[in-house]
């Protein structure tokens, strides 16, 4: 029995088990994924939002910029990558300028810091590889990238760490309660708690339903990236978004914190909820919405893409509220929800709170992670060091990141260490360079396998059917 | 650590490329190798047919790796496997890593660059559709089969003709998979006439001409993909779609030289080849850093990057003994009408040690041509084709005293049509 059972180990619930954490208060967090971030946390822009975009009044406004302020610090302690790179949104007509003012005039009442409207002289001169038709610009310099897999992996481990258990591969199949309790019916068994978190992502609906909370719909809306080579990573600095028109928000143009460009999202909303394949005409269309902001993007230098799926929910707002006593809804937490995450989850438990769950701080919360650093970013002296206690940082395995053994082996044994191919991709970039795992793959099938003690047949890419070998030769 | 010469790659290339300077009175010899063993890629490549040219025989790869790396061993030349160059400097000042001896600079009076290629990935295609397992580049999972004794799948298609998908069409087979076909983009095949004869046909594999594969379908394993026909631009025709149920996709697209090192030292690459740009021996725009092997140029046959790489080794034995002159005259080569690329890119004359071996590749297939070199409007060479393709590379030898002959300052490489 615990007291708190959070449904979902995406960003909202790894932040808010985090939260938890801090407190004398025994959780579970439960995902029906084999690791960390497998959802919607894995696959979307990074970015962490300004702020003036949401409507004020709304939550994603309020949760949004107080999410903003709070990123630099969270990272930190956590020893994530965070770079505050500033984002421009780029104007191409007078109307655009008009709609720009207005947000502008919207992150004032919101209430974000060091916003500025830029002609297009400053504009080029802080983004030369603009293209010639921009006139001018919105700057948000509190615009901010992230790691987002890898913030959410940070959250998990530090949780972890203070006390917070995981059961992933644990797919909830009913919700119930008795007698106060909530019985939660799942693949690995029952699991009863007394306070339940519903952070399930993109099926918060269904949960809700189970809770019998008000009823609202997550409507998955697919939204395609290309990921560029790190040789072009430098075509722009900072976040470009476009001037949202009625035809869409526009396609973003942004470097990510480990130096590669990406180009995305579109938006389109779909049936399932677990389709992410992507689309011929969506990965044109793409590419065509970056070269509408940037000069000279080459489809050559894409190095792989992929679909995100956000969980939009049917009320326009995020849904967080109570469907039923001892219970909170963390829901529908679409863009900027990356942003908004770590700071709804003190907001969650503040509602627990109030329904009676009982917060003492723990003494010995342990506030900072460390990250396995990488062997690529050691100084010269932290490699020789760490040469001579483990001589596996000596050996290279991917060759395009520069990834050694070292590292390989430090993300698997980490708590919550990867355990799949995915996993040690998600956690120290093997396999994320041009080559894309080309020439790694085989040795982190290899590495994983000898680590965790099983065969290497056993080793799966990611999710538990995605095998990847089928056997023995003959 | 100061050394005479250091040769990053212990592949065919490298290894040709030691033998031949340390034959030319280079002894203080270095090789980097990034693998656990020397031979590079013809590890794996259990197949035979390598060595035709050079031996006059049928070898499995390893076989004709093997061949090399005992002399390597019994002229006590140094090497240092699983160790992984990360930085090049143009001054051939190099920094470089392994588990034993930790990180590693290195100053070196010439250095030869043969790392070889990577392949071309589905990221680099941007196939749409799902990103389950199961998909692989046609080395990775030769790598699995061959090397770790690992199958990667039972019902598999294979994209692209090049000979390491068409090697692996029949190595699949011959473990017991069933290899639904073969799909090339283009109207012809990128690899060699005798692996199509060899590994499908001989097999009964179908080989589709101008197909591709559009969508990747299954959410963690793949399940299927879809195929279809394209127009003379290589864009899929709507409506040609075929699903073709499979758990494996292996990815036979090209090969890209990995460069990435001769980048960061500042040399020039050639677009066309992503290989950097060399002269008569194989010396790139850097002085003292010279290159052989698919790292200059993706190469058909091991035979020919052998012969590249002795002269590259030859070069840097002449360059560090101070016998290589770079004030004689120079001129430079040229592919135009049919002919993408001609490697080398410039030869001065009195360099040259008997004759230059130059290797070329077409752009399209073309049948009865010529193939002439001109100086000016003067032939200088000319030979009859009948059928040439971008998948098979041509090579024409001219002798030292043809080359002291040029006139002009260009050596321009061509193919004209015979007249009938």
């Amino acid at each position: 029995m615990y007291d708190v059972a959070i449904i979902g180990a995406g960003i909202v619930g790894t932040s808010i088990a985090r939260e938890l954490s801090k407190f004398d208060v025994s959780c579970v967090v439960i995902d029906k994924s084999n690791d960390i971030a497998n959802g919607s946390t894995k696959a979307n822009s990074g970015i962490v939002h300004a702020g003036y975009d949401a409507k004020e009044g709304t939550l994603k406004a309020k949760f949004n910029v107080l999410g903003s302020e709070m990123y630099e610090g969270i990272c930190k302690e956590l020893d994530v990558p965070y770079k505050r790179n500033g984002s421009l949104v780029l104007a191409f007509s007078d109307e655009d300028m008009k709609h720009i003012e207005m947000l502008y005039n919207r992150g004032l009442k919101n209430g974000v810091r060091e916003l500025e409207i830029i002609d297009k002289n400053k504009l080029l001169s802080l983004e030369p590889n603009l293209q010639d038709n921009v006139v001018g610009a919105l700057y948000a310099k509190t615009g901010a990238i992230v790691s987002p897999f890898e913030l959410a992996i940070a959250l998990g481990e530090n949780a972890s760490q203070n006390g917070v258990e995981f059961m992933l591969s644990t797919v909830v199949t009913k919700v119930y309660k008795e007698n106060d309790l909530f019985v939660i019916e799942t693949n690995n068994g029952v699991i009863k708690a007394q306070y339940l978190v519903n952070a399930a992502g993109l099926f918060a609906d269904d949960i809700n339903s189970m809770l019998g909370g008000q009823e609202f719909k997550i409507i998955p809306r697919r939204g395609e990236y290309c990921l560029f080579d790190k040789a072009v990573g430098n075509m722009v600095t900072r976040t470009i978004f476009q001037t949202p028109t009625n035809k869409g928000k526009g396609i973003l143009v942004s470097p990510t914190v480990h130096g590669n460009l990406f180009v995305g999202p579109n938006a389109i909303e779909m049936d399932k909820k677990d389709d992410v394949s992507t689309t011929k005409e969506g990965l044109e269309e793409v590419i065509k919405g970056g070269n509408r902001s940037v000069k000279g993007l080459n489809p050559r230098d894409i190095i792989t893409s992929f679909t995100g799926v956000r969980a939009t929910p049917s009320t326009g707002d995020f849904v967080i509220n109570i469907p039923t006593k001892n219970a909170v809804n963390a829901a529908g937490i679409e863009s900027p929800g990356l942003t908004a995450s770590v700071a709804i989850a003190p907001y969650v438990v503040n509602l627990l709170q109030e329904q009676g769950l009982r917060l003492n701080r723990k003494s010995d919360f342990i506030a900072t992670r460390q990250n396995t650093k990488l062997f690529i970013n050691m100084t010269e002296n932290e490699k020789k060091e760490v040469l001579k206690q483990n001589p596996l940082y000596g050996r290279i395995i991917c060759r395009c990141e520069h990834i050694t053994e070292g590292d390989i082996i430090s993300a698997i044994n980490r708590p919550l260490g990867a355990k799949t191919v995915d996993g040690v991709k998600k956690r120290v970039r093997a396999g994320m360079g041009r080559c894309q795992g080309g020439f790694c793959m085989p040795r982190v099938v290899e590495i994983l396998a000898r680590e965790l003690n099983v065969s290497p047949i056993e080793i799966t890419k990611s999710d538990k059917d995605s095998y990847i070998l089928t056997g023995e030769t003959k | 650590m100061k050394r005479d010469l250091v040769i990053i790659g212990g592949g065919p290339a490298g290894l040709a490329a030691a033998l031949e300077a340390k034959k030319n009175g280079i002894d203080d010899i270095l090789i980097l190798e990034r693998d656990k063993r020397l031979g590079g890629i013809l590890q794996q490549c259990i197949h035979n047919g390598f060595g035709l040219h050079i031996f006059k025989e049928q070898l499995t790869g390893p076989e004709y790796a093997q061949r090399f790396i005992d002399e390597v061993e019994r002229l006590g030349i140094e090497y240092k496997l699983d160790t992984m160059v990360l930085h090049l400097g143009d001054d051939k000042h190099i920094t470089a890593i392994n588990p034993k001896d930790g990180l590693m600079e290195i100053d070196a009076k010439a250095v030869v660059l043969a790392m070889g290629c990577r392949e071309r990935t589905r990221g680099a295609l941007n196939i749409p559709g799902n990103r389950p397992a199961g998909v692989f580049t046609a080395g990775a999972a030769q790598r699995f089969v061959n090397m770790e004794g690992y199958m990667v799948g039972k019902k598999v298609v294979i994209l692209g003709s090049g000979d390491i998908g068409l090697i692996m069409a029949r190595r699949m087979t011959l473990e017991g998979a069933e290899v639904k076909m073969v799909v090339e983009l283009m109207p012809y095949s990128t690899g060699l006439k005798r692996n199509i004869v060899q590994c499908l046909e001989d097999f009964d594999i179908p080989l589709l001409f101008s197909h591709t594969v559009v969508k990747i379908h299954g959410k963690e394993r793949l399940e299927g993909v879809t195929i279809a026909k394209v127009d003379e631009n290589r864009r899929p025709i709507e409506g040609t779609e075929e699903y073709i149920e499979c758990d494996t996709l292996l990815l036979s697209v090209g090969l890209i030289p990995e460069n990435e090192l001769s980048r960061e030292a500042n040399i020039k690459i050639n677009p066309v080849t992503s290989g950097a740009y060399v002269n008569e021996l194989m010396e790139t725009s850097i002085d003292g850093i010279f290159a052989c092997g698919n790292v200059v140029h993706v190469h058909d046959l091991v035979d020919f990057v052998t012969e590249e790489s002795y002269l590259a080794g030859y070069g840097a034995a002449m360059y560090i003994k101070g016998q290589y002159k770079k004030d004689g005259k120079r001129f430079n080569t040229m592919g135009v009408n049919g002919i993408r690329y001609v490697v080398p890119n410039s030869i001065c004359p009195q360099n040259v040690k008997g004759s230059v071996n130059f290797y070329m590749r077409v752009s399209d297939v073309y049948h009865n041509v010529n193939l002439i070199v001109k100086d000016g409007e003067n032939i200088i060479y000319k030979s009859r084709k009948n059928h040439v393709s971008p998948g098979e590379m041509e090579n024409v030898k001219l002798s030292k005293e043809v080359l002291e002959k040029v006139d002009g300052n260009e050596l321009v490489f061509s193919l004209e049509e015979v007249a009938k």
